[in-house]
């Protein structure tokens, strides 16, 4: 990363420049990246409902967050949604991304599988909300034609979760197919001719040519697919806002609720830091794990 | 303040080589070809439906749906979710419709999110690119270092920025105006930067020096030499800002509290929150929907092959 150009004389030092050219982005950063992160972590140590200067109390967040049922049911549903989320929507992808590769690589088909990325998640809420109306929707409309019976998706408890998660798996699948495809574009084609030399079927091809070349791209995939699906939110605030009781509670869910349905910012962030350090120890371990950092390629 | 689950990843490649020329696809009938085919067809179909079934049921009249809940087609074809939506019915007549009646004008809506996107794609690319010029050509003194500064900024998610900003934003006196929903996300990403400093680190820097030898300054080399020469790049990198603006929820969803500042990701929330008592409007709840998604469909129209192209590793990697 570091290219270091040797100096070749005049009009060699443009500090000043450079200062001014940074200066937008910089205050952008400090301002509304930096600053927010410490005072996020100040926050987590004190009471403040937003109308009075917060007041430093020490430990007593944490200490109630530890005691605090709700919270750790919102951590165990959070957790269980991404297990459901990003199995689906891992394994669909890669079936996806290597269907592409396989049969025609033209644009259209990656577009049509795109599309549903395009629009943000409260339109897939809504619509997903609409089609799996427990009377008119038409997806429960064809679970009754077929003789089964009607699934309560997004109002029983055993359903919620798993639910969401697939609204999730449909608007996000076909971006995390795209990535794996551009993955797999780095994978010789001199490969898979050999291998169809040594007479190898295509479902062994897959898996001792495909997996094992496509690693560091699936554990950067995994990576950033995993944070982003522990942030889940904005499904949850339009189709259920956290019921049937808490079984769709999720964790940043509560954290909202916590800090603008009953003003305890102090309480809320010190979520927001416990949540901060899953996701950083769950980067951590994936990097280690996976090792991303190496490729078997070479 | 993307909250997506992944915006930091894409990359958006300095227009990708000569793909043109496709390796030549096995053409021959197999069982596992056809096979594939098959889940490939149900997998496009179920991505698409739902943008169908949006429009199928934004034409209906609600009143009609719940005896036609298995048509195809629409149901008693109407233009009322629409009038709704955008406030062209009377009170009343909304709601023997079967909507909330009560006001609404999505109109006001649309134009908040066009303004929000516009001011966080205009600021964000341009004084990102000027921080990217400073990364990749200015000569100054811990250039690296405060590069590897910025980067650092890609680790903290999102979301554990958004409760401090807004109390920030509210000490700023800016809840619940547009300017507040935009500003934190209008002067740089790190990703931006990051990307944008690949490119210009790609340029070659004959041309450069050669505008630098006839006396041009560097700040003129900018605005004339490296910004028209990465218009390709500059453009990927606004269409995807323009499109994770304006589906950001939860930020906007935080500032505002009035039509004033509603955005449509948030107006949707709160036209759903309005079911009036004989159950909800669906049809207006889908034409609302459609409202809200198909500015992003038609930009996706013309863009897909830039974006579609656009989505891989390789800046990162």
């Amino acid at each position: 990363m570091a290219t270091t150009t040797a100096p070749t004389g005049r009009r060699r030092d443009d500090t000043r420049l450079a200062l001014l050219f940074i200066l937008p982005a910089l205050i952008g950063f400090v301002v509304f990246m930096v600053w927010p992160t410490v005072r996020g972590i100040y926050l987590s140590f004190t009471k403040f409902n937003l109308l009075t200067p917060p007041e430093f109390n020490g430990l007593d967040n944490y200490i109630r967050m530890v005691q605090d049922p709700v919270f750790w049911n919102s951590l165990r549903v959070t957790v269980y949604y991404v297990i459901v989320n990003i199995a689906l929507q891992t394994i669909l992808a890669l079936v996806i991304a290597v269907m592409m590769q396989r049969l025609t690589r033209r644009t259209w088909l990656r577009g049509a599988v795109l599309t549903p990325y395009l629009v943000s998640n409260v339109v897939a809420a809504m619509v997903f909300l609409w089609i799996l109306d427990y009377q008119l929707g038409i997806g429960n409309t064809l679970i009754a034609a077929i003789g089964l019976d009607r699934i309560a998706f997004l109002s029983s408890e055993a359903w919620v979760i798993p639910t969401i998660a697939l609204i999730n798996v449909w608007r996000h699948v076909g971006y995390t197919a795209l990535l794996i495809f551009a993955g797999l574009q780095t994978i010789p084609e001199t490969m898979y001719e050999a291998g169809r030399m040594d007479g190898a079927s295509e479902p062994r091809m897959f898996r001792s040519i495909t997996v094992p070349l496509l690693r560091p791209v699936l554990a950067l995939v995994l990576i950033i697919t995993v944070v982003g699906s522990f942030q889940v939110f904005d499904t949850v605030a339009v189709t259920t806002r956290g019921g049937p009781v808490d079984s769709s509670r999720v964790l940043q869910y509560y954290i909202y609720d916590v800090a603008f349905g009953r003003f305890q910012f102090g309480y809320a962030s010190a979520m927001s830091v416990a949540l901060l350090l899953v996701l950083v120890v769950i980067t951590f371990i994936q990097y280690r794990v996976t090792r991303a950092e190496t490729s078997d390629l070479n | 303040m993307a909250l997506d689950t992944a915006p930091p990843a894409t990359t958006v490649g300095p227009a990708p080589p000569a793909r043109t020329v496709e390796p030549p696809e096995p053409r021959h009938f197999s069982f596992g070809r056809a096979l594939a085919w098959t889940f490939m067809v149900i997998v496009i179909v179920l991505s698409l439906f739902p943008f169908y079934w949006m429009l199928r049921t934004a034409l209906s009249s609600n009143n009609a749906l719940y005896a036609g809940s298995d048509s195809l087609l629409p149901v008693q074809p109407s233009w009322g979710g629409f009038q709704r939506v955008f406030g062209l019915q009377t009170g009343q007549e909304a709601i023997d419709a079967g909507g909330a009646g009560q006001p609404i004008n999505f109109w006001r809506y649309l134009f908040n999110s066009v303004v929000v996107s516009t001011l966080v794609t205009a600021g964000q690319v341009f004084f990102s690119a000027m921080a990217a010029y400073a990364f990749a050509r200015l000569e100054w003194k811990h250039r690296e270092k405060w590069f590897a500064f910025f980067l650092a900024g890609l680790m903290i998610p999102a979301i554990f920025t958004l409760l401090p900003n807004f109390v920030l934003i509210k000490q700023l006196g800016l809840v619940d105006t547009l300017l507040g929903i935009a500003l934190p996300s209008m002067l740089m990403t790190p990703f931006a930067v990051f990307f944008l400093r690949q490119f210009f680190l790609g340029i070659s820097k004959e041309v450069e020096e050669a505008a630098l030898i006839d006396g041009a300054s560097k700040v003129r080399v900018f605005f004339r030499l490296i910004l028209p020469m990465s218009t390709a790049p500059i453009a990927t990198l606004g269409i995807l800002t323009y499109i994770s603006t304006w589906n950001e929820y939860f930020w906007a969803l935080m500032v505002s509290y009035t039509d004033k500042s509603r955005v449509l990701t948030v107006a949707l929330g709160v036209f759903k929150s309005q079911t009036p008592q004989t159950g909800p409007d669906w049809a207006g709840l889908m034409a609302a929907t459609l409202v809200a998604a198909l500015p992003m469909l038609l930009l996706f129209m013309v863009f897909a092959k830039r974006i579609v192209n656009s989505i891989g590793f390789s800046g990162i990697k």
